[in-house]
This record gives C-alpha cells, structure tokens and sequence, in this order.
C-alpha cells in the first residue's frame, strides 16, 4: 500500500462498545457497538450532544483507553490486543492529537513543543527533524516564533503550534477534540483552514470533534452521535 | 546519547520550577555539609586519639600464657572436691623466643617484631627510691615500633652496655641529667650502676616517670633471668587487624597474643559508640534529605500531570516517565551533595584554620566521591515513588487535569 492510495483504510471500528464501572451496580455503557470506516483524505466531523460519548470515542481511536468489547484496526492493525508500549508507540507515530486546550508545555520553546513527538520517540532531533519542524511552524503562519515559550503567545497562536506539533509526524489520522472551541471566530477560521489545507495536502485523514454547525458544514463528512449510537453519517 | 529526551524533559522541569529545586537543592546541600563535616570530624579525632594511643605501645603484645595448678583428674565413680589457690604469676621468658621471633617475621601483616624483656626494678639515686619498669630492648627492632629517638629531649638515644635511656618525670623526681649515673636495684642484691645516655618525653606520665630503658642483656641479668625475654611487640599495617593477626599468632604459636583492642577495651568501646551516634546521626539527616526530595517530587508529579498526559498523548512510555523523575532525583541528589560536600570541605578547613586547633582534620577525597554516589542513590530511591505515579497516570485522566 503506498502512501498516496486515497483509498487506503485508516480506520475501522467493528461493534466497538464502552463501559465504566464494569462488574460494578454503577456500571454504564456508553458506546453501544459502533461500526465506522476512515480512509485516508477522509475529512470528518464529529458532532453530537455533550455526554453522546465523542469524548469517549476520541480516546478509544486514539488508543488512550481501551475498549471494552468490539476492534478497533488503526492502519488495518487491530489494536485491543496490543500491549502498553506497542499502544504507545502507535500513537506516537500515527495519530496526531489536538485537545480543545492547546496543552503545550510551558518548559519547552515553540518549537521544542513541535519536535516532541519526535524527539520522544527517537531522541535528540536531526537537522532534517528540525527544518521539519521550523517548516509546520512557517506553515501555521508562526515563522520567527520558533524560540517563543508558549505562555509569550496568544490563544489562537499556541492552538496553531498545536496543530503543527501534532502534524509532525506525518500521522495517518489526526484528532482534534473541539480544536476551536476555545477561540474567537477569526483564529478557529484559520485554524479549520489548517486542518484542511493539510488534510489536501499530506492526506491524512482528519477526525473533527465540533459543536460549532459552520464547522462540521465544511466538512466532507458528518457522523452524529446520538446516545453511544451512530446516528447518521453522511 | 542514550536516555536524551529524559534528561532533557528532567532539566527544563527543574528549571522551569527554579525556586522549588533551589529550595530542595539548599535544603539537601544542608544536610550533606553536615554528614561530610561530621564524618570528617569524628574520623579525624579518632584517629587522632588511636594514633596517640598506640603511639606509645605495640599493637599487638604476646606474652607466655599464664601458670595454672595441674589438678589430678577425678578417679572414675568418685567425686572430687577442690580448694584452689591461684598460681602467683612470676616472670617467665618465652620460650625459644628467639625461633617465635623469626616465625613472626614471615607473617604477612606484621611489620614490626621486637622481642623485650621488661620487669620491676629500684632506681637509686643518693636517699631518693623510685620504682621503675626495666626494659631490655633490642634497639633498631624496638624503634620500628616506637620511636623513642624521636622524643629524646636531652642527650642521645643510645642503647649500649652500661647506658640507660630515661623518661623526663624519673630524671626529674632523681635529679638527674644526661650523663649522670643511676643505681638501679632489681632485688636479691642484683645491682648495677648505669650512664643516663638519654632522656625521653613521651607525654604519657606512666611511661615518663617509670621506663628505663636499657641493653637487653643488662636487665637479664638484673632480673636474674639469662637469655630471656618476656614479651615480644609486634605491629601490623592495618591497625583494625590488630584482633585478626592476633589471633593468629596465639594460634600459630601456643603463646598468649593480645591486641591494643583489647588491652583498651574501654577506648575502642568508646570508639564504637562515636561511630555509632555520627552513622545514626547521619542516617536519620540522609532520612529527612530523602523525604525532601520525595515530597518535592511528589508535588512536582501533581501539578505536572496535565503535561504528564500531554506527553504521554505524544507517544512518550511509562518507562520514560518514569526516568524522566528518576533523573530529576539523580540531578537533585548528585547537584545538591556537590554543593554540600564543597560546604562541608569549607566548614571543615575553616575548623583546622580558626578551630580549637586540637588537632587536624583531613578530609579525603573519597569522602566527597562516596557522598555523591550515596546522595546520588538516595535521590533515585526517594524518587522512585513519584516517578511511579507518574508513570501510571492515565493519559486521558491526565489531561483533563486542570
């Protein structure tokens, strides 16, 4: 499978259901078998009432929880029954996250918060690694920032260093859990034009958890989330 | 470099955090100063007072084992009922001490064997009595244990037919100088008339006033004991193997062998009981260093697990996490025994120049290496709790951390 077959599957999710509390009187399922496909230059939106179970969803695909029945293939690699560290090493190079908070590290400069997927996964960044990272950077509008520390930039600034850190590492699919709520229109504009420009660009699909209508009518695909249901996906 | 992004993610948190690894690093360079100095200290006034101590005796003395009464074994069926008196203990020479001697050169450990031959005496001098201790040495192997030469305050060390050498307390309370004549009586009309060559100080008053001494010969034939010798010295490398070898002699030999720890019992008792309350001391002071960096750790853990969650979403492993802290305590322990170990070399040099002046303390090096290495330690270990909570956060918990 090469990198640029459109049609490659990025994501499929089989029957996969959630529960907290299992074994417990207090246990709650909140997915109740969810069968989804991403391919790669899928460019979709999320949307659903709080406590749908997005969250949960996010987590589950991005392999920060596991799920409690059902598979879920990343890349045609089923996942549950990977171990801790092949979990993490997955996520670290295939998916790409942006939180509704830019959760950035303070310690770090602009682009040291880029480089850290890299530099977590293999250590002191290369020049390559580096001209990488200063590119995303120039990408997201931020060129001359590079030595900034997260805390000397705005809202909409630090959202797009975000963007550029979790793009780093050419990931199949990016996550982004409300990437604009947090934002004046203006900034969450340039910040959806970003996802979709990389989206075209390096044709990683992208998993858009939104709220905001005019966002998700932008996107190529809706999936509505009703109750731990998939609703309609279109 | 292996571990890079560890120590990298470690030293950005410390100095992101610069007024909490301050504190923390003053707070463990405190307590290190304190083991160092204390340490330094106590090592320095020890052997400071072994070295007075066996200064001015053998490290290890064998002697002929003591006489006891034989006591005719009971007939079988009968029962025997003993009154004893105890053997009066009367001056023996050791038998073929001169054969013991030789077996005693060879002995790995020991450096310096003189055979001597030592009883009481009269020194006379006009109407004045005083008693004395009669040594009979053999000069150049007695030397190499105590150097007597060394502490001659007036005339020469010189061990010949007819001359004496004398401590400064006797010459005193006799009146006497170098090169004055002493009548020294050893009982039953066994008398001789010595030159007083040499007069020593030792600074021991027991020694000072009451050992003379003379030509082994000399005193064999005042103690009417010809050829003999009563007591053979001997000193080792290691004076802490002073027991060891001793009881090795005693086994070799047949003979009775008594260590300088023994013979100052209370002293090494003493001893024992300083380096007790300076290692109790000490640990209780690594104790507290320790709850120090794991408690500012265990904070640093808190108010980091959002960005703990954040790294952990970016691909980083619970092993890294964990070495990430690991470091940290490392850093913690390794910069802050620097510190201490410079403060307690400080506090140490600043006794030996403006202290009691009593004697010095030297501080060796090692001392400083081995603080570090144990600060070092103790760093990973008191982190070692921390950095397990954070290694097992959960990403998604984290991150929703506020």
């Amino acid at each position: 499978m090469s990198e640029h077959d459109a049609s490659q599957e990025v994501l499929r999710l089989q029957g996969l259901r959630k529960s907290y509390n299992v074994g417990k009187p207090t246990e709650v399922e909140v997915l109740h078998g969810l069968d989804l496909r991403l391919q790669r230059r899928d460019f979709a939106a999320l949307v659903g009432a709080s406590g749908s179970g997005k969250s949960t969803l996010l987590n589950l695909i991005g392999l920060l929880d596991r799920p409690t029945a059902g598979e879920l293939f990343l890349l045609a690699e089923p996942t549950r029954s990977m171990d801790d560290a092949r979990r993490t090493a997955v996520r670290g190079s295939a998916i790409g996250f942006v939180f509704q908070f830019h959760h950035l590290i303070q310690a770090f400069t602009t682009l040291e918060n880029v480089l850290m997927p890299l530099m977590v996964a293999t250590g002191k960044p290369t020049r390559e690694q580096i001209e990488r990272g200063r590119d995303l950077l120039a990408q997201v509008g931020l060129d001359g920032l590079e030595q900034r520390k997260p805390d000397q930039l705005s809202g909409g600034q630090q959202q797009r260093v975000a963007v550029a850190r979790a793009l780093v590492t050419h990931p199949a699919l990016l996550l982004a859990d409300e990437p604009t709520g947090n934002l004046d229109s203006k900034s969450a504009t340039e910040v959806f034009q970003l996802f979709r420009n990389f989206n075209r660009e390096f044709g990683c699909a992208v998993l858009l958890v939104t709220h905001d209508s005019r966002m998700s009518e932008q996107c190529d695909r809706t999936i509505t989330l009703v109750d731990g249901n998939i609703e309609s996906d279109a | 470099m292996p571990m890079w992004i560890e120590w990298t993610i470690a030293t950005k948190f410390l100095h992101e955090g610069k007024v909490q690894s301050t504190l923390i690093l003053v707070g463990i360079a405190v307590g290190v100063a304190v083991i160092v100095f204390l340490t330094a200290l106590i090592t320095g006034l020890q052997s400071n007072i072994i070295n007075r101590t066996l200064g001015t005796q053998a490290h290890i003395k064998v002697q002929p084992t003591e006489e006891r009464n034989r006591i005719l074994p009971p007939a079988t069926g009968s029962v025997q009922l003993v009154l004893e008196d105890k053997r009066a203990q009367r001056l023996r020479s050791i038998n073929n001490w001169q054969q013991v001697r030789d077996v005693l050169d060879t002995l790995p450990r020991v450096t310096a064997v003189s055979p001597v031959i030592s009883g009481p005496a009269f020194a006379r001098r006009g109407e004045a009595l005083q008693s004395v201790v009669l040594v009979g040495i053999d000069a150049p192997r007695y030397l190499r244990i105590i150097p007597i030469q060394k502490d001659i305050v007036a005339g020469v060390f010189r061990i010949a037919a007819g001359d004496a050498v004398i401590g400064k307390q006797l010459a005193t309370d006799l009146g006497l100088r170098a090169g004055d004549k002493l009548r020294l009586d050893g009982g039953q009309q066994r008398e001789s008339v010595v030159n007083v060559a040499g007069i020593f100080e030792l600074g021991v008053r027991e020694l000072d006033s009451r050992y003379v001494y003379l030509e082994m010969k000399q005193v064999q034939s005042l103690l009417n004991l010809p050829g003999a010798a009563t007591i053979i010295d001997v000193t080792v490398d290691n004076i802490f193997d002073a027991q060891t070898v001793a009881a090795r002699i005693s086994r070799l030999t047949g003979l009775k062998a008594e260590s300088w720890m023994e013979t100052n019992a209370q002293l090494m008792n003493a001893l024992r009981s300083q380096s007790l309350s300076t290692q109790m001391i000490s640990a209780f002071v690594a104790l507290s260093v320790a709850l120090g960096i794991a408690s500012v750790l265990s904070v640093s853990v808190v108010q980091r697990t959002r960005e703990i969650g954040i790294l952990r979403a970016m691909g980083t492993t619970r092993q890294q996490m964990l070495r990430v802290f690991l470091v940290q305590g490392a850093l913690f322990g390794l910069a802050g025994s620097l510190l201490g170990g410079l403060a307690g070399y400080g506090l140490v040099g600043a006794f030996n120049t403006f202290g009691p002046k009593l004697f010095f303390i030297p501080v060796s090096p090692w001392l400083l290496v081995a603080a570090a290495g144990l600060a070092m330690v103790t760093g990973i270990i008191s982190a070692a709790v921390p950095a397990r909570r954070a290694a097992s956060l959960d990403p998604v918990e984290a991150i929703r951390h506020v």
